[in-house]
């Protein structure tokens, strides 16, 4: 059968694992930091030895909380852990201690922006877990594996979605969406290349119009958000040549290669687990009064999109701009700071998000560590302000003030950029580039309005930026009317 | 003297009062154990250089100084699951056969914090898995009154070491009866706290919503002077209840069990149950009623169930307990292996013994996806009903007396062929631990053949100190106690 020709609807889902930010492990008193030497952050409880015996780290159950909280989902004040069991070298236990039929958090909602309009994407559940160690195959030799258990124990949030997702554009907006959320908490540091947020995208495809879910396929090792649209684009594209061969999709698990940009089989349904779970016996079930949640709940920052709506109604900006300053908790913090000290909001929008954002992401850096501060900001739109530079040279000044760590005064006044407003200096300019240029003085005299602007130009350029613009066109008029 | 005849309180006392050194205890029990060790073999390792160093730097750090600690100074057995700091702990398994745990389980730090002395590991069925000591990778101990009988088990190594003289107190662990069925095949004493009231921590888990350490010794005063050592709430241990402790001794002032209502339950003497064991245990009925106690009748029905339960949640959590033996890390890894599958099949095909891997299988089956409602949910429902018997029990009566073990110790082999029957020799004791609650083994009698026979007292969760009175009146007004194992 051919179904060449065929349009088909994509339907994706997503778990997202999040990486906690508790000083210490799920179940252990270990660090949870990245990056240390293979098995220094190690105890006899996360070696999974015999005997030891799990302690729920209760930071980790309040991220949890709140992150719940701010995905609108219900959060189960009586919620369990389960061993899910499957051997493996990184897994020292021969189980993971994660939650199965009663996970702390349910039945959440996010709105995401896709377009112009705004979509629900609803999250079903999001329960604790602990993660895996790592397995090391490309020693010195290679007829070896080591096994690192470093991060094993660690503390991780599942979070999972319905499949309410219809396009790779729709799960960057959410896991844009999901992230910020996470970091405006600091429940999590957002990291995706070092693991520390993990997105494994759930997929089918439907001819347009069927009600019935396709047979869905799972991807892993996805660790951008560019390899997230790159590898679902692909899928679709991958899985409609199937379909429209005649073929059928296969449940299974498919990795995603960054290399080859394709994904190829993992493991097939056939191979998949039998995870045996049932609760964990080493735990009693968890019981959260709801006082506490109560209090979580009061105590939550302002989210992403409860912040641009409100820099849209209190600051006036457009959509646009309240989006972009909004996008972290630190920008958003950084853009408020400048605010209170210099109450021209668009104004300041537009520098936060032209001059800083440049610098800021040509360095890679947070807006928290922006070596150009607040206060240092405004003082250089002050000096815009009261005349003292121009714009221009404000922008010029920029990536010095940016670098240098030196204050704005200080450089204007290292380099003579004080603007010139003083009309006396200003009329010697003028007079010469009118004696320069007769024809264009009869032009205007002759009523061509529009020559007004050659003259600011060359006025400008003969005072090397530095004449005062505003003082320069009220002089000109002036002078050119005779 | 022979200071391995004296129990722990009277040894504690003479060593308190300084009319003896640790170190001459130490080579009092030396010589003991190399007499009797040979034929009993209760310990899997032992230690006693090392027990002797720490001895004699006890006393040196002692000259001028009072003992104050009912523990210091005292020569301890203990049972090879429980994690002993820098001392061989194999749960009785190849696959453990060279595990040194680095870290104490927390009953062991308790000890230590008393400058307990240890003596040795004692010998258990693999993994505590049994009910002879028969499924010990290190071969069987024996029982010390009848060495052609096994002591029980699985703690038979410390129930036999206690009842050869071989310890003044040891430890064991009882998940189904491997405390108290050891005891009263040995003719000695064995208490299992209720769940929660001793810290998991460090014992080796087999079934963890099970699992209890617990003491064996020579008398009712003696266990109740170790639950007081290692009794209480452990941060560690998120299943240890954090209740107060009572000084467990001072329930011992009342020699009598008036105004006590004592329960027996119909259920526990019926068919199986041998007539020389029944006839010890209803005179011990009837001695109670003389010391005091109102005897009624109750009502236990859902007693049948408690096998079928007890063997899938144990199984179920063992097989979980016992996935992290797959060679990577610690104790045994085949070296017949050239990929991760044969390391993980060929390590756990010759690390376990027959025993374990049945047990895994079943827990694994019944863990199953398609099986886990039919077997484990149903086995879950199960336990509640059967926790429900005991709390209306309770309501009625204040301690229930039940027999601990249908027969008196069987023959070395007789029932290691067939596994169902030697299930059968825990019926009376697993209830108990899916209840969760407190239960005492007791010496009450002698078959004809001259094997000790035992009586549990059952008491309400954290009441050990009712269990522990009317164990003590019981055995204030008798002498089985005091009878002591020919073995020398």
């Amino acid at each position: 059968m051919n179904n060449a020709g065929q349009a088909y609807e994509v339907v994706i889902g997503l778990e997202v694992h999040a990486q906690l930010l508790t000083k210490s492990k799920m179940f252990c008193a270990c660090g949870a930091d990245f990056g240390l030497p293979a098995n220094t952050q190690t105890c006899p409880v996360c070696l999974g030895m015999p005997g030891t015996l799990p302690v729920i780290n209760r930071t980790a159950v309040e991220m949890a909380v709140r992150a719940g909280l701010a995905l609108n989902c219900a959060i189960r004040s009586k919620n369990r852990f389960a061993r899910k069991n499957y051997f493996y070298p990184d897994l020292p236990k021969g189980y993971q201690i994660s939650q199965y039929e009663a996970p702390i958090c349910e039945n959440g909602v996010v709105e995401v922006a896709v377009g112009d309009s705004r979509k629900p994407i609803r999250v079903r559940r999001a329960h604790l877990e602990e993660d895996a160690g790592k397995n090391v195959h490309d020693g010195d030799n290679r007829a070896v594996s080591l096994v690192d258990l470093n991060r094993a124990g660690t503390p991780l949030l599942e979070i999972v979605t319905e499949p309410d997702m219809r396009s790779a554009d729709e799960v960057v907006a959410y896991l844009k969406m999901l992230r910020d959320i996470l970091m405006y908490l600091d429940v999590c540091d957002g990291n995706m290349e070092q693991g520390s947020l993990r997105c494994e995208p759930n997929l089918s495809l439907r001819p347009v119009g069927q009600q019935a879910f396709g047979t869905k396929v799972e991807l892993k090792n996805i660790n951008s958000f560019k390899f997230v649209k790159d590898a679902i684009e692909y899928e679709i594209k991958r899985q409609t040549k199937v379909l429209n061969g005649g073929g059928k999709i296969q449940q299974e698990t498919r990795l995603w290669n960054v290399d080859k940009g394709v994904t190829a089989t993992m493991r097939s349904k056939e191979e998949a687990h039998d995870y045996r779970y049932f609760p964990d016996p080493d735990l009693v079930p968890l019981d959260l009064a709801q006082d506490w949640i109560d209090a979580l709940r009061m105590a939550l920052p302002e989210l992403p999109e409860a912040r641009q709506k409100r820099f849209v109604t209190d600051y006036g900006l457009p959509d646009y701009d309240a989006g972009v300053l909004t996008t972290s908790k630190a920008l958003a913090d950084y853009f408020e700071a400048c605010v209170t000290l210099h109450n021209q909001p668009k104004t300041v929008s537009n520098w936060v998000m032209g001059e800083l954002l440049r610098e800021l992401n040509n360095a890679g850096c947070s807006a928290a560590s922006s070596p150009v501060s607040p206060e240092r900001l405004v003082s250089l739109l002050q000096l815009v302000d009261k005349g003292t530079i121009s714009l221009k040279v404000a922008r010029d000044i920029f990536p010095e003030l940016y670098a240098s760590g030196k204050s704005p005064e200080q450089i204007v006044q290292a380099k003579g950029l004080t603007q010139v407003s003083d009309e006396g200096a200003l009329e010697k300019v003028i007079g010469e580039v009118m004696a320069k240029n007769p024809a264009q003085v009869a032009q205007y005299r002759s009523g061509k309005d529009t020559v007004l602007g050659f003259f600011v130009g060359q006025v400008m350029k003969a005072s090397g930026g530095k004449a005062n613009p505003g003082k320069v066109n009220e002089l000109l008029k002036k002078k050119l009317a005779g | 003297m022979s200071l391995h005849k004296l129990t722990l309180r009277e040894l504690s006392d003479t060593f308190g009062k300084g009319e003896v050194t640790a170190a001459e205890i130490v080579r009092a029990y030396t010589l003991r154990i190399n007499q009797v060790e040979p034929k009993v073999k209760a310990y899997i390792s032992q230690v006693k250089e090392a027990a002797m160093a720490q001895a004699e730097a006890l006393d040196q750090k002692l000259k001028g100084w009072r003992r104050t600690m009912p523990l210091m100074g005292m020569p301890l057995a203990i049972k090879d699951n429980i994690c002993t700091q820098g001392v061989l702990t194999t749960c009785a398994s190849r696959m453990l056969a060279t595990f040194v745990p680095p870290y104490d389980a927390t009953a062991i730090a308790r000890l230590r914090g008393q400058s307990y002395l240890l003596l040795g590991k004692t010998n258990l069925d693999e993994f505590a898995m049994g009910s002879s000591t028969e499924n010990s990778a290190f071969g069987p101990s024996r029982n010390p009154w009848n060495l052609g009988a096994v002591p029980g088990g699985s703690s038979g190594g410390s129930a036999a070491a206690v009842a050869a003289d071989e310890c003044v107190v040891a430890l064991g662990s009882d998940t189904g009866g491997s405390i108290r069925q050891p005891a009263a095949c040995c003719g000695v004493v064995g208490l299992k706290p209720t769940y929660g009231r001793v810290s998991r921590y460090g014992l080796v888990a087999f079934a963890s919503s099970l699992d209890q350490i617990g003491p064996i010794t020579k008398d009712v005063a003696d266990a109740a002077m170790l639950l007081n050592v290692i009794a209480g709430h452990d941060a560690w241990d998120s299943t240890s209840a954090n209740l107060p402790v009572p000084d467990y001794t001072k329930a011992l002032k009342k020699k009598d069990v008036k105004k006590l209502r004592i329960g027996v339950p119909r259920e526990y003497f019926a068919e199986g149950l041998d007539p020389e064991v029944e006839q010890a245990v209803m005179a011990a009925v009837e001695e109670l009623k003389t010391l005091g106690g109102e005897i009624k009748d109750v009502a236990l029905p859902t007693t049948d169930a408690a096998v079928a339960t007890y063997y899938l949640i144990a199984t179920a959590e063992a097989s979980s307990n016992l996935a992290r033996y797959d060679g990577v890390k610690y104790g045994l890894r085949s070296k017949q292996s050239h990929t991760l599958l044969e390391m993980y099949m060929k390590t756990r095909q010759e690390g376990f013994g027959p025993e374990v891997k049945r047990r895994i299988m079943l827990g694994t089956y019944a863990l199953s996806a398609g099986y886990y409602d039919a077997y484990y949910a149903k086995a879950q429902a199960a336990r509640t009903l059967i926790r429900r018997d005991f709390e209306a029990a309770f309501r009625e009566v204040d301690l229930i007396v039940t027999p601990v073990m249908p027969t008196p110790a069987f023959k070395l082999g007789e029932k290691s062929e067939d596994p169902l029957q030697m299930y059968l020799s825990d019926i009376y004791t697993i209830s108990v631990n899916l209840a969760g609650n407190p239960a005492i083994s007791i010496p009450c009698g002698f078959s004809k053949a001259g094997l000790p026979i035992g009586l549990q007292l059952i008491g309400r969760p954290f009441e050990e100190e009712t269990v522990l009175r009317g164990a003590y009146a019981y055995e204030q007004a008798t002498d089985w106690h005091k009878k002591r194992s020919a073995v020398r």
